[in-house]
């Protein structure tokens, strides 16, 4: 494998753990529900969007023939997730930010 | 005709694509059978969208498509700076965003984008008053951020699908 794109893959797959660690951080720091709310979306978007660029690249390039099911993957969760997030959303508020606080 | 045998030619021309992202596009008879199903498929689908809407502007849908990744990196390391930062100095605030859009599938489109974009979650559409409820990890200013929603994405998205 050529090192200027073992080296790319490499970074890629470090970025992604990274702003996955972050959503993970975030959702521990964060004081309430709305807030730790926008940990996991990092997660998903930067995080797995990295981690599937990765693995794209990698398989593109050691196997034959191209490797792009990690694009429907990562278009897939960029559907999926505001979509989960609005009806977490809404559910705490229909509970009442009182329960929501804790 | 052909409207008649492509009823929603953006529809096919995505089912298709995916249906060659996910098989990797490995060989010609799988290129085929997705071929027919992306003729098949809008058919069986399209009473779920009885007014869908059509994008109007291509070239500006693909811009803000590219705009929006931008913003994504952009906002996830805003918001990562924020997350190991002091907790107690955010101001996290409910903002409401009134909308110049009057669509049901505009404004989930707008709704996405907020929630993709770190730093905002879209809570709740109110389609009687047509106001965006938006939820910010960090808004020392909720004017300002109305005028950014409103302005980059609102507009672009109100642009490409005419509403």
């Amino acid at each position: 494998m050529n090192p200027a794109i073992e080296f790319l893959v490499a970074a890629l797959i470090l970025l992604g753990a990274l702003f996955a660690l972050l959503g993970s951080v975030g959702l521990a720091r964060l004081p309430d529900f709305f807030t730790r709310l926008h940990g996991p979306t990092k997660a998903t978007t930067l995080g797995v969007g990295a981690m599937s660029l990765a693995s794209a690249l990698y398989f593109t390039t050691t196997q034959p023939g191209l490797s792009l099911h990690e694009i429907a993957v990562m278009m897939f969760l960029f559907i999926t997730a505001p979509v989960s997030a609005h009806l977490l959303a809404k559910a705490a508020l229909h509970r009442g930010k009182d329960d929501a606080d804790q | 005709m052909m409207r008649r045998l492509l009823p929603r030619p953006a529809l096919s021309i995505s089912l298709f694509l995916l249906w060659a992202v996910l098989g990797n596009a490995a060989s010609l008879a799988s290129l085929l059978l997705g071929a027919l199903l992306s003729v098949l498929l809008p058919f069986i689908v399209s009473p779920f969208w009885p007014d869908a809407l059509h994008i109007q502007r291509p070239t500006l849908a693909l811009r803000f498509a590219a705009r929006i990744g931008w913003d994504i990196l952009l906002a996830n390391w805003a918001v990562a700076r924020r997350v190991v930062g002091p907790v107690a100095a955010l101001h996290p605030a409910f903002v409401d965003v009134p909308l110049d859009l009057r669509d049901p599938f505009a404004a989930t489109v707008l709704g996405s984008v907020v929630s993709l974009t770190p730093g905002t979650v879209s809570i709740d559409v109110d389609r009687e008053r047509w106001v965006l409820q938006v939820h910010a990890l960090d808004a020392p200013d909720p004017q300002a951020l109305v005028r950014e929603i409103k302005q980059r994405y609102e507009a672009p998205i109100r642009e490409i699908f005419a509403c």
